[in-house]
């Protein structure tokens, strides 16, 4: 097992790399002189000249990689050229919504597909199973931020039961706050859970016909206990393959959901950067969510490990 | 030794081919959603019921009648002509993203599969890199760069798309260089190049053709989402998700606005995928269970 965390270790460590450097090259060197974008074609060339050497424009490019990339590890990520605040300051203001928001869909989704999808499977080609694999394949089809603005509709301003919009604030209260996110994480989590259904469904489907399922049938276990013990662990596997797939898409979601909530996130701040043309913060914000995916992915290599020993073990020995 | 890919050029296993999806409620389904998608998209070339880029305040918020078959909006535009033109962008930004995945994942997949080693890591880690930048990310990128417009969606779209299609022809091209009738081939001293333009891509075209109706399904969500957020289309041009950002505004007065262009993507997306699944159902179960159940998003 350990073997097999530090090969994807290493692996995560190149791939982080690859981006950041990829990131750069398509941030800093691609648009010529980001000082000229940043200020428009109609800029004084002292004006220019002074925002070039306020970014450190004028050094050699390796040295400004240096200088981008051990900022950020240390959580320097810049100051942002239109709040005149430090970017990691915007940052983690914003990720104290956006966080939240994508792990409560990450959950609700979780909660709503595992025990449908295990249902499905064990109802096989009877009504609960068929009405689900047609609900599932509506589900996929919904766009999110249509979805979202139909809950508006009818929970915010049908029954008034939630907002439509806009965020308290933690320090509001933790209800007030979960309350704001409610509509959205269940916008996010629908197609999720959809996808993640028929995932199970079908994992589910499989374990079921492996003749240790059987066996412990033989062993005198009913098929609940059958399932806990042994069925969900190994139908798990690729459910999770997914969901760290998945996540990325969550993440991409969250973006665009909180601009049909009026979330001050990071997707409102990446957007309102773009408008302003702050490439330092949509730089930085880009970095974060592609280290962010990267990142689930290989927690998501490492869980595989612990939940099925085999695949370590064979990719050790190879 | 005939070789045993299932689109031969015998027009007896078209028409075969062709009988058994007329038995697949999925696909007889699917395929008439699509159709309809696509033939609107089409006309809206030559014929729309009314003007849809003009502007008519007089007939703001009309419901639906005769004259305006789906109503209008609150400038006056007819909303069944702006669906018109709006499947004629969703639809040919998704189609030009998913080819542009087509035609370079493909060959890298099948180049990867064909030489192994230290290429087809390569090439397979660098679309695992390309998982990291979801079509989101890659349009707020080139919007930060070159400004909005439906070419950062189609190339946003596009690049994600590459990996997925490398990945699926690598896979089942991998399993195709161990069979005998290439060895066949190879042993009549024939190129990889040439075996694999001759013997492994028409005996993977189906699965390519499946995961291509999967893509363009997810491609027409993903246009959406970014026209919804104004980093696709740009207006005066309408597409579905700009209509739908539109409609926001008008959510309590008119929430038909928000209505019909949502349930447009809907049966879009709902028609492609019973159609993949159709497809998918009538492909050898060898082939089927390479294939990704739930797809892979690009937004």
């Amino acid at each position: 097992m350990i073997i097999y965390s530090l090969r994807r270790l290493a692996s995560l460590c190149v791939t982080l790399v690859a981006a950041s450097l990829f990131i750069f090259a398509v941030m800093e060197i691609l648009p010529g002189d980001p000082a000229q974008l940043i200020l428009g074609i109609n800029a004084q060339e002292d004006t220019l000249a002074a925002l070039r050497e306020q970014l450190g424009l004028n050094l050699p490019l390796a040295s400004r990689y240096w200088l981008w990339i051990s900022g950020m590890l240390q959580g320097d990520f810049g100051i942002s050229y239109t709040y005149s605040v430090p970017v990691t300051e915007l940052i983690s203001e914003r990720l104290t919504i956006s966080l939240p928001l994508a792990l409560m869909a990450l959950a609700l989704s979780t909660l709503i597909a595992l025990p449908l999808g295990i249902l499905a499977a064990s109802n096989h080609g009877r009504w609960p199973d068929v009405s689900l694999i047609g609900a599932t394949q509506i589900g996929i089809a919904i766009p999110n931020f249509w979805f979202a603005m139909l809950l508006v509709l009818v929970f915010a301003v049908t029954l008034h039961w939630l907002p439509s919009g806009g965020f308290p604030g933690w320090e509001a209260g933790l209800w007030p706050a979960i309350k704001a996110l409610l509509l959205p994480a269940i916008a996010l989590a629908l197609p999720q859970a959809s996808i993640l259904v028929r995932i199970m469904r079908s994992s589910m489907l499989e374990v079921l016909h492996e003749d240790y399922m059987r066996t412990a049938r033989a062993k005198g276990l009913n098929l609940r206990q059958t399932l806990a013990r042994h069925g969900l662990r190994n139908a798990l596997i690729p459910v999770i393959t997914i969901m760290g797939l998945q996540f990325s898409f969550l993440l991409a979601g969250t973006v665009i959901i909180e601009n049909v909530f009026s979330l001050p996130g990071l997707g409102r701040l990446v957007f309102q950067a773009i408008n302003q043309r702050d490439l330092i913060t949509v730089k930085a914000v880009i970095m974060l969510l592609v280290a962010t995916v990267i990142l689930v992915n290989f927690l998501v290599d490492i869980t595989y490990g612990l939940i099925d020993p085999r695949l370590h073990r064979r990719q050790g020995s190879q | 030794m005939t070789k045993p890919h299932l689109f031969s050029t015998d027009a007896h296993k078209y028409r075969s081919f062709l009988a058994k999806g007329l038995h697949s409620p999925s696909f007889v389904i699917g395929g008439a959603i699509t159709l309809f998608f696509v033939v609107l998209a089409l006309v809206s070339f030559v014929w729309t019921p009314h003007d849809a880029l003009s502007v008519n305040i007089a007939e703001r918020l009309k419901p639906i009648s005769t004259t305006y078959w789906l109503g209008t909006d609150h400038y006056g535009h007819d909303l069944f002509s702006m669906i018109m033109l709006g499947a004629r962008n969703s639809i040919a930004v998704a189609l030009v993203a998913v080819g542009i995945g087509a035609c370079l994942g493909v060959p890298l997949g099948c180049w990867a599969a064909a030489k192994g080693g230290w290429l087809d890591e390569a090439i397979m880690r660098t679309g695992d890199f390309i998982f990291a930048f979801p079509a989101i990310i890659s349009a707020i990128m080139i919007t930060a760069l070159a400004g909005p417009g439906a070419i950062n969606a189609i190339v946003a779209i596009g690049i994600f798309n590459i990996p997925v299609f490398a990945r699926l022809a690598r896979g089942a091209a991998l399993s195709l260089w161990t069979r005998e009738f290439i060895l066949a081939a190879r042993l009549s001293g024939k190129g990889s190049v040439r075996i694999t333009i001759e013997h492994i891509l028409p005996n993977i075209a189906n699965l390519l053709i499946v995961q291509g109706t999967i893509q363009f399904s997810l491609g027409i969500l993903a246009e959406a989402g970014l026209s919804y957020v104004g980093l696709g289309t740009q207006p005066p041009m309408p597409s579905w998700g700009q209509m739908l950002s539109e409609a926001q505004t008008w959510l309590m007065m008119a929430p038909q606005l928000a209505i019909i262009p949502g349930m447009a993507i809907i049966l879009t997306v709902l028609g492609l995928n019973l159609l993949g699944d159709g497809l998918r159902d009538m492909l050898d179960p060898k082939i089927r269970s390479s294939l990704d159940i739930g797809g892979s998003k690009a937004s």
